[in-house]
């Protein structure tokens, strides 16, 4: 699936490319695609709708980046939409009060059990709390022991009731046991039940209306698909929660509910689940979320590393250089410098939408620039100022310089010609992504 | 076992209802999608795509379902949105009948070996209760049947399948928590073996499909059973959450990757409307649905019967 997209939207970008301005006909194939991908992750279909939508607004009209291609720019603006839509302000997570209460609530098997302690052991752990879990589930064959078991791996009280069938009272009475044996955070685990059962959503409706709890977190399985925006809709109607744990992303799934549920009820994602593990609870990143929602995050970090790295007075520079036939070994020397910077060769290269199959199995050397480095650290500065003074003699002291021979000195001399004829020729459309991934390839040749 | 012909009137009102939300909120759409329409239109077509991706068809099948409609309306002219139900209904019978040879659960040979089921899935999925209502229909069709407890690793998760075992009163075999879970199974059918019981079934820990280790596990889980009996595990079961969305196709992808998955139940489709994943789950995986979870009772697993199913969607608008 996500080669596929990938391929996909490198199709995309090649009819995008060469176009300064985003413009209706250049945007409509790049839609399509990210509606698609939208959907593959599982974002509800009105809400892919409506972004897509709202998206080419805010698309239309931008000019490109001197270093971006258009399809790349669409890219980061969705990149950044996307994060916008499911960040917003950071979500507070209210634990004050005499004892703070905490109620699960969600389907079944979406990991109300597991993450209730996961949850007290980052009180725990993380904040000084001394968290005290209540069974409530008393429906799930042994639910209430699997909740001993991992109270007592974790060194934490669990309240339950065997005999009780009724889990309000249970609530109850935990209140009042966290009370009197000095607990100051009470998580409360439910049994899982469907939005459609109306005898289990008054149920945990009665539970709320008794213990009042400072959060009530609707628990989420990452995987799931369409129906995930009917069954938030419908906790929420009943149970007005303050925020969801998304539970499960440790495996592969995109996560679209995350986005679909988020539109929907407007309740943020407070945390995440990301293992098997007590301590796999973590807070929730916008932006990483829109990453893999999009399942082109590489291509996200590969523009902003360009960003990043480029400065545009210097570009502007070099370019005119280039055009001039002036560029020399200190600037060639500079470009691979900010190469470098921005990461492994191998990353960046398996960072562009197609690239990155080609390179799975090519093994590139981080160390590929040395041997070129060396070289032309071993130039004068006028040997790198004006290349063409390189005569027999001086490439002689150069190979002995830098620890190489002259055929090696003659080949990066050569290979300087022709990346200058290239970049002269490039210099026309000033795409920097292109020429630098022309030199990310030079070393390969050697 | 229930096969073919033997839906009884009652089971067939339990999935009716299993289904409503299906049906209400999935094809009861067509009909109001085609209110004043007389001619299937790209307008039309598009609010089926509507219908179908947001019933978990997935983009794919959606796409070739549509096009195989629009084929038929552009060979034949003059359909009319009345006929599209007809149309919509084979084609998706249609998408079903690749994968699914034949209706019903699994089908137990006479034979001196029991018979074994192993069932997988990711967490949460319903593997343990599956198993319990799986048992009991089992039992009730006059098999022996013998539960083995080889998810060691998830809290309680022993005593969840040994409480099912004695709902069911059939018996269990366990080594507690955090035993070996290829051990167990082990145990489990030299133990059957010795006694002539028809049906073991056994229970895996649920794990996420991407984990490597933990799903060389199956497979080792897979090799020592067969030291007991050759072709052991003779299915195995996939179980799904009918409301996870298009990670589904990873999971059964990556699960028959390593345990040659035999068969799918698809579970907690009383909760859902996505009744459509099952289309989707057959049109790109070709391994046949062979049982569906509509509640939570003991009663609430059903052999999959395909054309119950799509009448049962199709239901109000007939």
């Amino acid at each position: 699936m996500f080669d596929n997209l990938q391929d996909k939207l490198e199709r995309s970008f090649k009819v995008l490319k060469g176009h300064g301005q985003i413009t209706e006909i250049n945007v409509a194939e790049t839609m399509k695609e990210v509606r698609r991908s939208l959907l593959d992750a599982d974002v509800n279909f009105k809400i892919a709708k409506q972004f897509t939508e709202s998206l080419k607004e805010k698309a239309l009209g931008q000019d490109v980046l001197n270093s971006l291609s258009p399809g790349q720019l669409l890219v980061k603006i969705t990149h950044d939409e996307l994060a916008e839509l499911m960040g917003g302000e950071k979500a507070d997570f209210n634990i004050q009060g005499n004892p703070a209460t905490i109620l699960m609530a969600g389907l079944q098997g979406s990991g109300k059990t597991t993450h209730s302690a996961k949850l007290a052991n980052f009180l725990k752990n993380k904040k000084g709390k001394n968290p005290l879990l209540v069974a409530c589930d008393v429906y799930r064959p042994a639910a209430i022991d699997q909740l001993h078991v991992l109270g007592e791996q974790l060194g934490i009280e669990v309240y339950s009731e065997r005999e009780n069938k009724n889990p309000v009272e249970i609530a109850k009475n935990s209140i009042a046991h966290a009370r009197s044996n000095g607990f100051n955070v009470v998580i409360v685990d439910t049994a899982g039940r469907l939005a459609i059962d109306k005898d289990m959503m008054d149920e945990i409706a009665n539970i709320k209306k008794t213990i009042s709890p400072q959060e009530t977190l609707f628990v989420v399985d990452s995987m799931t698909g369409q129906d995930a925006v009917n069954t938030a809709k419908e906790f929420n109607e009943r149970l007005d929660f303050e925020g969801v744990i998304l539970t499960k992303l440790d495996g592969d799934t995109r996560g679209g509910a995350a986005l679909s549920i988020k539109a929907v009820v407007q309740k943020p994602i407070k945390f995440i689940g990301t293992g098997e593990k007590m301590e796999a609870l973590d807070e929730f990143y916008p932006s990483r979320m829109a990453d893999r929602i999009l399942g082109m995050g590489d291509v996200v970090s590969l523009v902003e590393r360009a960003q990043e790295q480029f400065d545009e007075k210097e570009a502007r520079k070099l370019q005119k250089k280039i055009a001039k036939d002036q560029f020399n070994f200190n600037d060639f020397l500079s470009q691979i410098q900010q190469i470098k910077k921005m990461g492994s060769i191998k990353d960046l290269a398996g960072m562009i939408p197609g690239m990155g199959k080609a390179m799975k199995n090519v093994d590139i050397d981080d160390d590929a620039f040395k041997g070129i480095e060396a070289i032309i650290h071993s130039m004068t500065p006028d040997e790198r100022e004006s290349p063409h003074i390189i005569n027999g003699s001086r490439k002689k002291r150069i190979a002995k310089g830098s620890g190489t021979d002259v055929q090696e000195v003659n080949r990066l001399i050569k290979q300087f010609g022709e990346t200058r004829k290239m970049m002269k020729l490039m210099s026309n459309k000033g795409n920097m992504m292109k020429m630098m991934s022309q030199m990310g390839g030079m070393p390969k040749m050697r | 076992m229930a096969f073919f012909g033997l839906f009884s009137k009652e089971k067939k009102e339990r999935l009716d209802q299993g289904l409503e939300k299906s049906r209400q909120s999935v094809f009861s759409k067509i009909s109001r999608a085609l209110v004043g329409k007389s001619k299937v239109d790209d307008e039309v077509l598009d609010e089926l795509e509507e219908i179908l991706i947001t019933s978990d068809v997935g983009v794919d099948t959606t796409l070739r379902i549509i096009e195989r409609i629009e084929q038929r309306v552009s060979k034949d002219k003059y359909t009319s949105t009345s006929e599209l139900n007809k149309v919509l209904r084979e084609e998706i019978v249609a998408l079903l009948e690749e994968s699914n040879t034949e209706d019903g659960g699994f089908n137990i040979p006479d034979s001196p070996d029991p018979y074994v089921i192993m069932v997988v899935g990711v967490n949460g999925v319903g593997k343990t209760t599956t198993i319990g209502k799986l048992a009991h229909q089992f039992k009730q069709a006059g098999k022996s049947v013998v539960l083995g407890a080889s998810d060691t690793f998830r809290a309680a998760a022993v005593d969840q399948l040994k409480i099912w075992s004695e709902r069911v009163g059939v018996p269990i075999v366990t080594q507690g928590m955090g035993a070996d879970p290829a051990s167990v199974a082990f145990d489990t059918l030299a133990s059957s073996k010795a006694k002539g019981t028809d049906v073991v079934i056994i229970d895996t820990a649920g794990r996420l499909h991407n984990k490597v280790n933990l799903m060389n596990e199956l497979e080792k889980i897979r090799n020592v059973m067969q030291k007991v009996i050759p072709n052991a595990p003779h299915e195995v079961l996939l179980v799904l959450d009918a409301s996870t969305g298009q990670n589904a196709m990873e999971q059964a992808k990556q699960f028959t990757k390593v345990t040659e998955v035999t068969a799918m139940a698809l579970t907690k489709l009383d909760g859902t409307a996505k009744g459509g994943v099952v289309i989707g789950i057959s049109d790109q995986l070709k391994i046949p649905v062979k049982y569906i979870g509509v509640g939570e009772q003991i009663n609430d697993l059903q052999a999959f019967n395909r054309s119950e199913f799509v009448d049962s969607l199709f239901k109000d608008q007939d």
